[in-house]
């Protein structure tokens, strides 16, 4: 079992939780990357490696693909697999998402992965319960798991993210999946840019050491990589951008502005897609530099790697203390 | 389109401070030469006679309608003005790519001067949703107003700055507290008090103002603080103008010439926004633009039907005409010596061409031939039925000027000509 979450450096993976990128070194995310690239393989996704585990969906937010991707996951690793019902309409205050947490304890799962709309609320968890915890995008902070199968999504196409130029662009202020994706990114020797217009960067942005740019034409310059993110539609109504039209005209990825980037250059986008508003069909759709269906297919292999890791790390950790 | 020489001018350049006497060329509708010219034959001759001939006119601050902007253009001209904005909040509000496009085709086709527009900052005015800023400047927007209405909210108002900084557009404010000025008509003074007049302090343009700069500061957003009317709203302004920042700021003519006491026996005609205030604070605005701490003077030309101005002062509409009095009124606050002349062109030329990005708005050679000869000692008395306007209402009327405008020149073409040359 150990042989899968040791680093050729001879380093064991020893993480119990998924909160965060920063809570990873660069050997872990390593180790975590070549299991995913060991997942990706059709022949490696059927195996028990998890068989008698109990991994629960604890969504406190509605989301398909997400749960949907750790399900068949944590089902292909050979676990069980429970989805908590949690309507929106009983999204807890901190006092009752800990007492589903004490609940949850005593049901003695393996794995929860968590998502909620309060930034911290994974974190809150996991110092709660006994299993190890996996953040599926908590508030405007993180969607780590996310950032992982962009990462790895790249790394099947391209080989090596190190020296990419990497524009992320569109809602950056509300974007947990660009949070992470900047810090994994830049861990990964990718040159990170961001695009967007100066309502939806947040503060002193040009600080997370990625360059800002508000004129998507002049920051798509030269880049390898182009992540879209979904603009939510209530922030498109005169609040933070005046219209949907006036969006799609300046920031939203057609043919023609992607022409400034490299040659070559990849599409990316987490989903759901506002076609027409931050991407056009005729680039989100196009094989040859969409790599929009990669990233969900890579989302499979790269949470069976995560929870695989995070369950074995946590059996060492056991077996290390009888 | 003819080619036309003036002779014997006093030139002057407000954008590099040249003022010398000689002659300038206009061909193809730019200026050729300037200085010692050499005109080819066949050019028509204009004497100056020693008139000043200074760039034209430039007013950012403009009420008129789609519908009625030849007429504008005619009265603008007249005042020796070749580049008009007009604000957002006339005719159909212009918070729309077509509304704008629709009056800048009306303003080409039917005015013989420049017709730009300001595009509304949010829709309706209503300081709720942001309009198409980048389209619409992409569209001809010079730059962006809430037209008479202030932005009550703060987060608004940031979340404007910001965003139209991606696109370095302008953004103008009223420097006015809504809730603070709600229901006032006037100065708050011993004078307004007597004459029973509710009135707003001049804390109510600073708290506002004060606010925006500091906005323009987080968030690098280029500000126009819209009609200055205090001494206390100059004196941000002064202090704003230490830091580094883009802020800006306009004063209309009116609040230069008048004061408070112009409203005397509820004087309609005087009723503005903002309030025309104390002889201090004209003293202190005057003071500013001669320091170049403000940038702009406005006509915040504003035609009034008659009805709307014959009503109890409290209940009648606020605003002037401006465009065929605002030379005359700056040009005698210059014999006076309370105003420099240097100074006040510049509000009136290159200022606000830098501001808005015009080429015109210098004597230099390649520029547009937008040009104004000015007699500065020509008396005359402001009588609106002799006015080019069609509406009258302004605060004026019966006043004694010294200097007015005797040929406006847009593009080459003689738009204006008081000689009969």
């Amino acid at each position: 079992m150990t042989s899968r979450i040791t680093h050729p450096d001879g380093y064991v993976f020893a993480k119990r939780h998924c909160l965060s990128i920063s809570d990873f070194n660069r050997v872990e995310i390593d180790t975590l990357l070549e299991l995913g690239l060991h997942y990706c393989a059709p022949q490696a996704q059927r195996c028990d490696h998890l068989k008698g585990a109990l991994l629960v969906n604890l969504f406190f937010e509605n989301s398909t693909r997400t749960q949907n991707s750790f399900e068949v996951a944590a089902k292909r690793l050979g676990a069980d697999v429970v989805n908590m019902a949690v309507g929106s309409s009983s999204v807890a205050k901190g006092e009752t998402l800990l007492d589903t947490a004490a609940t949850l304890n005593a049901m003695r799962p393996d794995v929860l992965v968590v998502r909620h709309n309060a930034s911290g609320a994974p974190a809150l968890l996991s110092q709660k319960v006994s299993c190890s915890v996996i953040n599926a995008g908590d508030g405007v902070h993180e969607h780590p798991t996310q950032a992982f199968l962009d990462a790895l999504t790249l790394k099947r196409t391209l080989g090596d993210i190190s020296g990419l130029r990497i524009a992320i662009c569109g809602d950056i202020l509300h974007s947990r999946v660009a949070r992470s994706n900047i810090i994994l990114m830049g861990l990964l020797g990718a040159e990170v840019r961001l695009i967007g217009p100066p309502t939806l960067l947040p503060a002193d942005a040009d600080r997370w050491g990625a360059e800002v740019f508000h004129d998507m034409s002049e920051g798509l310059r030269g880049c390898d990589v182009v992540m879209m993110l979904r603009l939510q539609l209530e922030r498109m109504q005169g609040a933070l951008v005046p219209s949907k039209r006036e969006y799609f005209h300046f920031y939203g990825l057609d043919r023609a502005k992607l022409d400034l980037a490299s040659p070559g250059a990849l599409v990316m986008h987490p989903g759901p897609m506002n076609r027409g508003v931050e991407i056009s069909s005729d680039v989100a759709d196009d094989p040859d530099i969409s790599l929009i269906t990669k990233q969900v297919e890579t989302g499979v292999a790269m949470r069976m790697a995560i929870i695989d890791a995070l369950y074995a790390a946590r059996q060492n950790g056991e077996a290390a203390h009888v | 389109m003819s080619d036309l020489v003036f002779r014997n001018a006093r030139l002057i350049d407000p954008a590099s401070g040249y003022d010398d006497m000689g002659d300038l060329l206009v061909q193809y509708g730019k200026i050729s030469q300037f200085g010692d010219v050499d005109a080819p034959d066949n050019v028509q001759e204009i004497e100056a006679d020693g008139r000043i001939l200074s760039p034209g006119l430039i007013d950012m601050r403009v009420v008129s309608s789609e519908t009625r902007i030849d007429q504008t253009g005619n009265v603008a001209a007249a005042g020796g003005f070749t580049t008009i904005v007009i604000m957002p909040q006339t005719g159909s509000i212009l918070d729309d790519t077509s509304k704008l496009d629709y009056l800048l085709r009306k303003g080409a086709e039917g005015s013989p001067i420049n017709v730009y527009g300001a595009g509304a900052l949010t829709h309706g005015l209503l300081g709720q949703a942001m309009t198409d800023i980048g389209l619409m400047g992409d569209a001809g927007a010079l730059f962006f107003s809430n037209g008479d209405n202030p932005i009550a909210n703060s987060r608004l108002m940031r979340r404007l700055l910001s965003y139209s900084s991606a696109f370095n557009a302008l953004i103008a404010s009223r420097p006015l507290d809504p809730d603070m000025s709600a229901g006032t008509c006037a100065h708050e003074s011993d004078f307004s008090a007597r004459l029973g007049l509710p009135g707003h302090p001049p804390t109510a343009e600073r708290i506002i103002a004060e606010r925006d700069i500091a906005l323009a500061e987080l968030t690098g957003g280029r500000l126009l603080i819209d009609m200055v009317s205090s001494r206390e709203g100059a004196e941000v302004l002064r202090q704003a103008g230490r830091r580094d920042l883009e802020v800006y700021a306009s004063v209309t003519i009116n609040h230069l010439s008048l004061n408070e006491l112009d409203i005397g026996e509820y004087r309609t005609f005087a009723k503005l926004d903002p309030p025309l205030r104390e002889e201090s604070d004209r003293k202190a605005l005057l003071a500013a633009v001669n320091d170049g701490t403000i940038d702009v003077i406005v006509s915040s030309h504003d035609p009034r039907m008659a009805g709307e101005k014959r009503r109890p002062y409290t209940e009648a509409g606020a605003g002037a005409i401006g465009l065929e009095t605002l030379l005359g009124a700056g040009l005698t606050l210059v014999d006076n010596e309370e105003l420099d002349l240097m100074a006040m062109l510049r509000a009136l030329t290159c200022n606000p061409a830098e501001l808005l990005g015009l080429a015109s708005g210098k004597l230099a050679e390649g520029a547009p031939a937008d040009l104004v000869l000015i007699d500065p000692n020509a008396p005359w008395v402001v009588n609106p039925d002799h006015m080019t306007s069609r509406a009258k209402n302004t605060p004026f009327e019966g006043r004694r000027f010294i200097g007015r405008a005797d040929m406006t020149v847009c593009g080459g073409d003689i738009v204006f000509d008081r000689l009969g040359a």
